[in-house]
């Protein structure tokens, strides 16, 4: 069965916030709700679906009961920071198959001012393989660093080409008021910025940050007769990756297998995107992503971020808003790559807007491409 | 060898039903993976069965202890207590020569000297009664 077109964004809102220490986790959420009602032109007695993520196992009720929402369709997939896109695609499936007629998909997070050290901590997750992993000191930052190492020993991708991603997100972050880092950069600040984890500098990691956001997803009958003009869930995937019994190669991404599927069911091909929201924990992020979403050849990514194709008026502009390089990571940051998306292709972005655009694409990535992670692929067009 | 501050608290592995064997070679100081009798695929990490048929029938393979560094990064940064103090240490993964690759760390070396393809043996670090790690070395 096909979701394309049966579903629509009618409502989002990207909470301004990038330090809220005078907020609660949930007052984030519920703010964000209120913006992207507001943006719909509904009320919270309209939501009868919602998601979210990094609250507790069962936070999703204590949410419900915040908001004093009784939902039909509940669902806090966990799967990193792609978890919102998934959650997307989940809305768009539960309210084409008929278990609800608007979906509220909620994040929020004070993961800056409670200071957590997501990059450069230890974290044990108490599964099976953490017992071959922990005691070796994996952090986020070099579980892609050992991606980054490898992608550069077999293709010659160089520290200056991933800087090249750094720089083009921060010059479009300039363009976004909202943005926390907005001063320009050049490919000699990134490579002179201090390295937390060879070969990955401090420029090529993203930001930890406060905020929040919020998406709203029903049927597109419903969304044609709302405030803003929808924008359609054309097609969406989902896959994971990880140590593979020992045989992974770590420079592929779970993008590949999401991504071609994702693309497939919408039947469109990359020259069809006007613009792409690619998950940026790291450069090396990026520049795995596009190779694994098939937009470059394998070991290509390196020289295609270059020369300002991913840039705004380049061929394949991709995280307009500045990305959680240089606008914002709470923690997680799917829902914001949905957000921008979604302005991009209604025409409100101001001085970064992408011309005429009519087809997104947003690829997720949670968790870390060295060990293990999800990949979130969702086509958005109007 | 390092010096006492530097000679690490790391996590201890929890050992687990399906991982007792492997550990428990460790604490000899032998280093073993498996490989599935059904469809002979060679697999790391353990586990109580082969993940590519969900066979049960499967040999413990004693591994030479030699291999490749496949990829590694110098952490220069990890603020959990464990690691703070451990800075720089490189983390890699090391393919053995039975074929699979696993998370380990490169010691007894200057970290900005170890590449890509570099080979390595396995040495032991003794942690608790019963736990030793696999840590590689450069090879002799």
């Amino acid at each position: 069965m096909s979701i394309s077109r049966k579903t629509a964004l009618a409502g989002v809102y990207e909470h301004p916030l990038r330090w809220a220490p005078h907020k609660t986790q949930y007052q984030i959420m519920a703010e964000s709700a209120r913006g992207a009602l507001e943006d719909a032109g509904l009320t919270i007695k309209d939501v009868n679906g919602l998601c979210t993520s990094g609250v507790g196992g069962m936070g999703i009720i204590a949410l419900a009961e915040h908001l004093n929402l009784n939902p039909d369709f509940l669902d806090s997939n966990s799967i990193g920071g792609s978890s919102f896109v998934s959650h997307t695609a989940h809305a768009a499936a539960a309210i084409a198959a008929g278990y609800c007629d608007v979906a509220l998909i909620l994040y929020g997070s004070k993961w800056s001012s409670d200071r957590f050290a997501i990059g450069t901590g230890g974290a044990g997750s108490g599964d099976p393989p953490e017992q071959f992993e922990g005691c070796y000191g994996p952090t986020t930052v070099g579980d892609y660093a050992l991606t980054a190492q490898r992608h550069m020993h077999e293709f010659g991708t160089t520290s200056e080409q991933l800087a090249e991603i750094a720089v083009t997100t921060r010059k479009h972050a300039s363009l976004n008021p909202n943005a926390k880092f907005r001063d320009l950069i050049t490919v000699d600040d990134v490579l002179a910025s201090r390295e937390v984890s060879s070969p990955l500098h401090l420029l090529d990691c993203c930001m930890i940050s406060d905020g929040g956001g919020a998406l709203l997803v029903t049927s597109a009958e419903r969304a044609r007769d709302l405030k803003k003009k929808p924008v359609y869930i054309m097609s969406a995937a989902e896959s994971c990756s990880h140590t593979s019994a020992g045989m992974r190669d770590l420079t592929d991404a779970a993008a590949k297998q999401s991504g071609a599927k994702a693309m497939e069911g919408a039947g469109v091909s990359h020259a069809d995107f006007d613009m792409a929201m690619i998950y940026d924990s790291f450069t090396i992020t990026v520049c795995v992503t596009l190779e694994s979403l098939g937009f470059c050849k394998k070991g290509e990514g390196g020289a295609f971020v270059q020369n300002g194709r991913i840039g705004l008026g380049g061929e394949l502009p991709i995280n307009t808003d500045g990305g959680g390089l240089s606008s914002n990571h709470p923690g997680m940051r799917g829902i914001f790559l949905v957000i921008e998306a979604v302005k991009q292709l209604r025409g409100e972005c101001g001085e970064r807007q992408v011309k005429d655009c009519q087809l997104a694409l947003c690829h997720g990535t949670g968790g870390t491409l060295g060990l293990r992670h999800s990949g979130a692929s969702l086509v958005l067009g109007v | 060898m390092a010096d006492e501050k530097k000679k690490s608290k790391r996590p201890v592995p929890r050992v687990d039903e399906e991982s007792k064997p492997f550990w428990e070679a460790c604490a000899r100081h032998e280093l073993y993976v498996q490989k599935c009798r059904v469809c002979n695929t060679v697999f790391y990490y353990p586990r109580a069965f082969c993940p590519e048929d969900l066979s049960q029938d499967f040999d413990w393979l004693k591994c030479s202890g030699k291999g490749t560094v496949y990829t590694f990064t110098i952490t220069r940064q990890n603020q959990s207590s464990e690691f703070r103090n451990k800075v720089p240490y490189v983390m890699a993964y090391v393919e053995l020569e039975e074929g699979v690759r696993m998370l380990t760390n490169i010691v007894d070396c200057d970290p900005e000297m170890v590449t890509i393809g570099m080979p390595v043996e396995v040495t032991f670090e003794d942690m608790a009664p019963e736990i030793s790690v696999p840590l590689f070395k450069p090879a002799a």
